[in-house]
């Protein structure tokens, strides 16, 4: 018997339900907004166009998005394995310790295009490392990986702090954070890309990682839907009990998932670290991982739909900052809880509306219903 | 003549392109046992799941005990006093037995009064009809027997008019069969209407008053069963007539394959599940265990498959041991040539989520045929796929369809054609033809007689005794973890029953 969740078409399942959620958690937001004493409508065209109305707000968007669309992979990847990797944001705080290392040892005497694969090499292992205890725990000690990476956000913040005003602290600095980096460590800008269309930039921080993270995005869909590896990942996710009889390591393939998130994940700091504040500072990555859990889901753990919903969520940074700007009664919090409402509706109440969505399905042409499985997932 | 129960007219339901349903009528009168039969396929638990609210028709009405109904969800069945036993079971497996029967009908936050009343009347519905189960036993723990038991008692529990049992029989023994068929005959003189989908025309003619045959989504005919045989319906399903004994020779053993010597294995709980078993299987040769589910044999095949931990014993593939200590590789029995089919194909031998070509490699995607380097080989992977499809007519013949839409028989054939076609020296099964139709056993059959007789070794569970003594050269009984006797092919079914009951096995104890 298939599951009640699987009876749409498929442009309803991946077009329909993400636009419904989406809609219905900005007329919340309006109603928020209303409730402050601002028109909505106004706030929503302020949104937007602070979003995508000038080129600088086009590259912060993405700049953004990128950030997301490293995360957001990275939980994917996790979730395919049936692992809830909430880590995410102490593997990115330490894939930024790597980079900071690495950065520090060379800028003076490399140039970008060396420094930056050796950055990408330490961002990578550092974030993998980060996701591997965890990963060791479970697969060994039968440790929830959810507790384990919880704990472990906690113990890289620690060790970033420390390192962050002690070891990594140029002498008499007052601020918790490494020197600036020079210029081998500073990433090209891609703001060339958009101004090809005509528009104007004034500064925007929109840098090479972008591409970085859409050629992730196809190599975590060659590695799911196309490698032996993702082959055994998604068979654990789906039934352990299959794994075993298939002769998959339960251990390897914990270990593996979780340590290609978590370099997923330490990969995510290149963007802020070397594309734009060239240090790394006290909680740079600032929520950036929890936010990918969103992506993620909202995402369907696809990297399309991740990219797409990393986009999403860009625009809301990007487009709340101006918000916040131009409505003073509208304060930076506001915009958190726009975020949150997104994250509710589009996430975490994901099937709420499925069912009435199915039912209308089924008594306007019940033919519809069950294609999707027909047509196969189309990944 | 008695007022229908239930009146299915013109209903239609179409999958995409796959028509699983097309005009089909059925008239079930009150107080009587109707059978179903048809090929793997065919639509019956399509239908079936149309009138219990899983699914909606396209077209078509239902009519409950005369008055149009309109079913949307299985909420409304059960309100309607519909209630069924699923074919693929419907249980948490986490949960424990009585959680499980609780479900759905709890009506306190707190579950204290519903578990006291629950307990209470699964005893009495457990002394009542002889279910018994414990139960306080967590579902995955169970054999699959004895899951289906629980299937049996939820649905008594909630006291439906209308029973539909999807393959209710289908892992049980012929004993046991039996004794639900008591329990169904007692429903049915209480005025209970059943609707009993099965692959077994035995069955069919010893328990229903009337039985309908569908063929590849129609009705074609509906019989009074005193008046039909087993042949006629056969051939209405298949459209052709069918061997419902498979012939074959006599065997040529050659030498060991598969040795098991002094084997014992304990469940999760530290229950002997297989005790001190020893047994050989030589190349040519068919070994049958018969037994009642729940005997161990699950155990068994899980402890020879290098799947579960064994606490004393050894086995030898090819006069080589393979490791019991649970950690033994699968995959690298499966290159010294093992092939196991599992009992449970739902949670162990199929990934259901995934499309029929993924689930085609299952256990043999590290094998260089469907890789290129670390990549999957899509199109050798799909050309295999289609190649299994046609071999073993799997319908609908989509390599991309997810496995949870193919109907059961046709999930069966998917694991068999996998395993079956990797040519192993040694393959393992458990229960062949669980849900499998008469044609497609029939083909089955055949094609493990075929194996044996190109000198494989094969070892059969199953709790059809039909099948055991028309497949063995050998046939073991289990017992409580032990092997109670041996017998040639042409041991009788009594015979076969009073070892399978622990008869003889007291008898020497004493
Ligand atoms: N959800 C679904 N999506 C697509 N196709 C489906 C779905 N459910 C069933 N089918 C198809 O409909 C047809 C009828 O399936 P059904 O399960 O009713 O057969 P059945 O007669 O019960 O067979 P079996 O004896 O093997 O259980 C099959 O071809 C099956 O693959
Ligand atoms: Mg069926």
């Amino acid at each position: 018997m298939s599951t009640p969740y699987a009876k749409l078409p498929a442009w309803a399942d991946y077009g329909l339900i993400p636009l419904i959620n989406l809609s219905v958690a900005f007329i919340v937001a309006g109603f928020v907004v209303m409730l402050v004493g601002e028109n909505p409508f106004r706030a929503a065209v302020i949104l937007v166009e602070g979003a995508f109305g000038k080129g600088t707000g086009v590259a912060f968007t993405l700049f953004y998005a990128t950030t997301f669309i490293f995360t957001g992979l990275s939980v994917a990847v996790a979730a395919h394995c049936s692992l809830f990797n909430i880590g995410t944001e102490g593997q990115a705080y330490i894939g930024g310790l790597g980079i900071a290392l690495v950065c520090l040892s060379f800028d003076s005497v490399l140039p970008w295009w060396v420094i930056f694969p050796i950055a990408i090499v330490a961002a990578s292992a550092f974030g993998a490392l980060w996701g591997l205890i965890p990963a060791y725990l479970q697969a060994k000690r039968g440790s929830h990986i959810v507790i384990t990476t919880i704990m472990f956000n906690f113990i890289a913040a620690s060790v970033m702090v420390y390192l962050l005003v002690g070891p990594l602290k140029p002498a008499g600095s007052q601020a918790p954070q490494t020197r600036n980096f020079l210029a081998g460590a500073e990433l090209p800008k891609l703001n060339w890309m958009i101004e090809l269309f005509g528009a104007k930039i004034r500064s925007a921080p929109l840098n090479i990682c972008f591409l970085l993270a859409l050629v992730m995005a196809f190599l975590v869909w060659l590695l799911i839907w196309r490698t032996k590896l993702g082959y055994e990942m998604r068979t654990y996710g789906h039934s352990s009990k299959a794994a075993r009889y298939a002769g998959i390591s339960e251990t390897r393939i914990i270990i593996t998932a979780m340590m290609v998130s978590g370099a997923l994940a330490g990969m995510m700091a290149l963007n802020p670290v070397m594309g734009d504040q060239h240090n790394v500072a006290i909680d740079f990555v600032s929520g950036a991982g929890f936010v990918g859990i969103a992506v993620a889901l909202m995402g369907r753990l696809h990297p399309v739909g991740i990219v797409l919903a990393a986009i999403l969520f860009g625009m809301l940074y990007q487009g709340g900052a101006e918000l916040a700007f131009e409505m003073p009664a509208i304060s930076r919090d506001m915009i958190v809880i726009i975020q949150g409402l997104v994250i509710l509706f589009a996430g975490a109440l994901e099937h709420m509306f499925r069912p009435y969505i199915q039912a209308l399905f089924a008594s306007v042409s019940p033919k519809s219903v069950g294609m999707q499985a027909v047509n196969g997932k189309g990944a | 003549m008695a007022q229908a129960a239930i009146e299915l007219i013109g209903i239609n339901k179409s999958f995409g392109a796959v028509r699983a349903n097309r005009d089909i009528n059925l008239e079930v009168a009150r107080g009587t046992i109707h059978g179903i039969v048809g090929e793997n396929g065919a639509g019956k638990s399509t239908l079936m799941s149309i009138l219990y609210g899983f699914y909606q028709a396209d077209s078509g009405e239902i009519r409950v005990g005369g008055k149009p109904v309109s079913i949307s969800t299985s909420n409304d069945a059960i309100a309607l006093g519909i209630g069924m036993v699923h074919q693929h079971f419907m249980l948490v497996d986490n949960f424990t037995v009585l959680e499980n029967i609780i479900l759905g009908a709890e009506n306190d936050a707190l579950l204290k009064s519903s578990i006291a009343k629950a307990r209470s009347e699964l005893d009495r519905l457990e002394r009542e009809y002889g279910l018994e189960v414990d139960p306080d036993a967590v579902i995955e723990e169970l054999p699959v027997g004895l899951q289906q038991r629980v299937e049996i008692l939820k649905a008594l529990y909630r006291g439906a008019e209308i029973l539909i049992l999807d393959e209710p029989t289908g892992v049980l023994t012929p004993a046991e069969a039996d004794h639900l068929f008591r329990i169904l005959k007692q429903l049915k003189e209480q005025g209970k209407t059943i609707v009993l989908i099965t692959h077994k025309l035995r069955e069919i003619m010893a328990i229903t008053d009337t039985v309908s045959v569908m063929r590849q989504g129609t009705m074609v005919a509906t019989r009074t069963t005193k008046e039909t045989t087993v042949g006629e319906l056969a051939e209405l399903m298949v459209g052709r007539r069918v061997l419902l004994r498979v012939e074959k020779g006599e065997s040529e053993a050659g030498a060991v394959k598969l040795s098991v010597k002094n084997l014992t294995v304990k469940d999760s709980r530290g229950v002997t599940m297989v005790d001190d078993v020893s047994f050989d299987v030589r190349g040519g040769e068919i070994v049958g265990i018969a037994g009642v589910a729940g005997n161990g044999q699950s155990e068994l095949l899980e402890a020879i498959s290098g799947i579960r931990h064994a606490v004393s014993g050894e086995v030898m593939l090819d006069g080589k041991p393979i490791d019991l200590t649970g950690k033994a590789d699968p995959g690298e029995l499966r290159d010294r040539g093992l092939a196991h089919v599992p009992e449970d194909r739902h949670h162990v031998g199929l990934v259901l989520a995934f499309e029929e070509n993924e689930n085609s490699i299952l256990g043999y995607h590290d094998d260089e045929r469907y890789l290129k380097g670390p990549f999957l080989d899509v199109d050798a992977i799909m050309a295999d796929a289609k190649d299994k499809i046609e071999k073993y007519d799997i319908r609908p013949g989509n390599p991309r369809l997810k496995t949870a839409n193919f109907s059961g028989g046709n999930q069966q054939k998917i694991v068999l054609a996998r395993e079956m076609e990797q040519d192993p020296g040694v393959l393992i099964v458990g229960q062949p033809t669980r849900g499998v139709d008469v044609g497609a056993i029939e083909f089955i059959h055949k094609r493990l007689i075929a194996m044996r007789d190109q000198g494989k070794a094969v070892l059969v569970v199953s709790v059809e005794l039909d099948e055991i003594r028309s497949l063995s050269d050998r046939i073991l009984v289990m017992f409580a973890g032990r092997v109670v006797g041996e017998r040639g092919p042409d041991a009788t079914e009594g015979e076969l029953g009073l070892l399978m009951a622990g008869v003889e096995h007291q008898e020497a104890a004493e």
